[in-house]
């Protein structure tokens, strides 16, 4: 047991108390942007933390970079913008909402670290371009690692469980991870690779079982120029229906993710199945439902489903709400801002 | 000729992805890519170790480069410590910059990303915004998408959204002041200079291929690299 523990010790990553700089993601905040306002109401009115959603923040550039259209100097040069901002207004700890950013910023504060002069010269772009300087972030941390660190916090304020409200039974789940959270630096990993703990460790805590099944660390396929042109996109399908084959046979009461781009495509592409093939992979005829960590943790702490987007998914979360035992209405679930009925018409 | 190798290996990601490649195939066990294309990552490993510039020209010139998805699990895997995704992204890089994406259909489809997340990021500070997302080119986000699409301000705002106002929140008016810095940043760097460069050499291939890229919102030569498959993408 004091072997394991000191190992263990090993695979652990310092995730900050509180001060939080946050940032927000284009894909999440267009796809989910639910789970991006859910997020900064539960650090702010559950867990009491200082956290910022600055409107001056703009994209890091990692959808351009990875598809290569972004050049790495103008990708390093807009990030210590990003950097620039947050010491502007006061804060250490960076938290980017998005696993692209997360990757890509790690992967330049070590490129820094390696290079230094390419450091330097991001220094005097930035001055020369903005007459701006910038400090380095104390920490990089994703929002899901918060979730992780404060999920025995949040579970005593939970009014449900991970638990299926007629039988009992642990609700069984499959957890993704984004590529780019962990395979890019291992060592910025709550567990690391080879153990990734950030979402396991809430399922486990929140009453829920962990799926392990042999295609649980295959990308969810997005692969950035192979969905962002049409023609390619059949890449990102038959990589997410590689692993759908490979989870099915468990019998999945949820898919959970923390990277935007990976809960979409889980999403999306079990919904494209179904339409091309009449296909789905629940025995029910209406696929897995695909929670953001954002979202799961809303849920059970007795958020509206509607208030949180989930009508905003493809693949239908009622049944999984009904085995949690949570409560909706149906008749707000396509209600907009302004309080009228924003007509579905399905096809 | 070009000394392309030397060329390439002034980019720090070049230094940081080659060590020296045993050879031994984990990459090319572990990489989604090689799975559905013609596609096997330790043979950019091997190209690039014979610093041969003729074999790099060919495969700067090809759709060998352009299948790589950037998952980086061959980062994570590699015994040598070699990064075959960040290789490509040496050569992807290079490629445009001498022009030489243009000759290979899967290249050639650098334009369409140009034209879409490119110019977002210059005019709206996202690289994707819901509004990009057009239902037409989008099939796979199915009538939930349509919905959203045409209420979005309605929906976004009822999520914590704030679409195109000024202040915080999901898809905000981000300020001109940031959106000028960022152009500016662009500018000093190189970027808008590479944007350039991709929208010269496609405006040239264009017209090689009897193509416009004048019309608006999608010109024939957008469609065409947008939607059409080359021949060898579904092999094996």
């Amino acid at each position: 047991m004091i072997m394991e523990e000191k190992y263990w010790k090993n695979y652990q990553k310092e995730i900050p108390e509180d001060n939080y700089y946050y940032e927000r993601s284009c894909i999440r905040q267009s796809f989910f942007p639910g789970a991006e306002k859910a997020f900064l109401n539960i650090m702010r009115l559950e867990l009491r933390k200082d956290i910022i959603d600055d409107p001056d923040l703009h994209t890091c550039t990692g959808i351009g970079y990875h598809s290569d259209v972004v050049p790495l100097e103008t990708t390093m040069t807009i990030i210590a913008r990003l950097f620039s901002l947050m010491s502007e207004k006061g804060y250490k700890n960076f938290v980017p909402s998005c696993v692209t950013s997360f990757g890509l910023i790690n992967e330049v504060l070590e490129t820094w670290k390696h290079f230094p002069e390419e450091l330097e010269k991001t220094r005097l772009y930035l001055q020369q371009a903005t007459g701006r300087t910038f400090d380095l972030p104390e920490t990089v941390t994703h929002p899901s690692d918060i979730i992780y660190k404060f999920r025995k916090e949040l579970k005593s304020r939970m009014k449900y469980q991970l638990l299926n409200i007629k039988t009992g039974e642990p609700l069984k789940g499959v957890e993704h991870i984004g590529c780019h959270y962990s395979k890019v630096f291992p060592h910025a990993v709550v567990g690391s690779m080879e153990f990734p703990q950030v979402l396991s460790g809430i399922i486990q805590e929140w009453g829920g079982k962990v799926i392990d099944y042999p295609e649980r660390r295959h990308c969810c396929g997005f692969g950035f120029r192979n969905y962002l042109i049409q023609a390619n996109r059949g890449y990102s399908l038959a990589n997410s229906r590689k692993k759908f084959e490979s989870m099915a046979p468990y019998n999945p009461d949820f898919i959970l993710t923390n990277c935007p781009g990976c809960n979409m495509f889980l999403d999306r592409w079990q919904y494209t199945i179904r339409e091309m093939e009449g296909k789905t992979y629940d025995k029910h005829g209406n696929g897995i439902p695909v929670l953001t960590y954002e979202e799961l943790t809303g849920l059970l702490l007795g958020y509206d489903p509607w208030d949180l987007g989930l009508q905003l998914h493809a693949i239908d979360v009622t049944p999984l709400l009904e085995k949690i035992g949570i409560s909706f209405d149906p008749n707000t679930k396509y209600v907009g801002k302004s309080g009228r009925i924003i007509e579905f018409i399905s096809h | 000729m070009i000394d392309y190798y030397e060329t390439l290996r002034k980019d720090i990601r070049f230094v940081e992805g080659l060590n020296a490649c045993m050879n031994c195939g984990v990459c090319s066990a572990i990489c989604p890519a090689a799975e559905f294309f013609p596609y096997d990552p330790k043979k950019i490993c091997n190209i690039l170790q014979t610093k041969d510039n003729q074999l790099i020209e060919e495969l700067l010139s090809s759709d060998y480069i352009w299948y790589c998805g950037q998952c980086m699990s061959c980062k994570t895997r590699c015994p040598r410590g070699n990064t075959p995704g960040l290789l490509i992204s040496t050569l992807r890089t290079l490629s445009q910059k001498l022009g030489l994406f243009t000759k290979s259909p899967k290249g050639r489809q650098q334009y369409a990303i140009y034209k879409t997340v490119g110019e977002s990021i210059l005019t709206k500070g996202y690289c994707t915004h819901a509004e990009m997302i057009k239902p037409e080119l989008h099939p796979e986000q199915g009538q939930v998408w349509e919905w959203y699409h045409s209420n979005l301000e309605e929906i976004i705002d009822r999520l914590g959204g704030n679409l195109n106002k000024p202040g915080s929140g999901a898809l905000r008016k981000i300020s001109d002041e940031s959106i000028a810095e960022v152009n500016r940043i662009f500018e000093v760097t190189g970027g808008k200079n590479f944007f350039d460069t991709i929208d010269q050499f496609s405006q040239q291939q264009a017209k090689e291929m009897g193509l416009e890229t004048d019309s608006e919102p999608f010109s024939s030569y957008f469609m065409k690299i947008y939607t059409e498959q080359d021949d060898n993408s579904n092999v094996e």
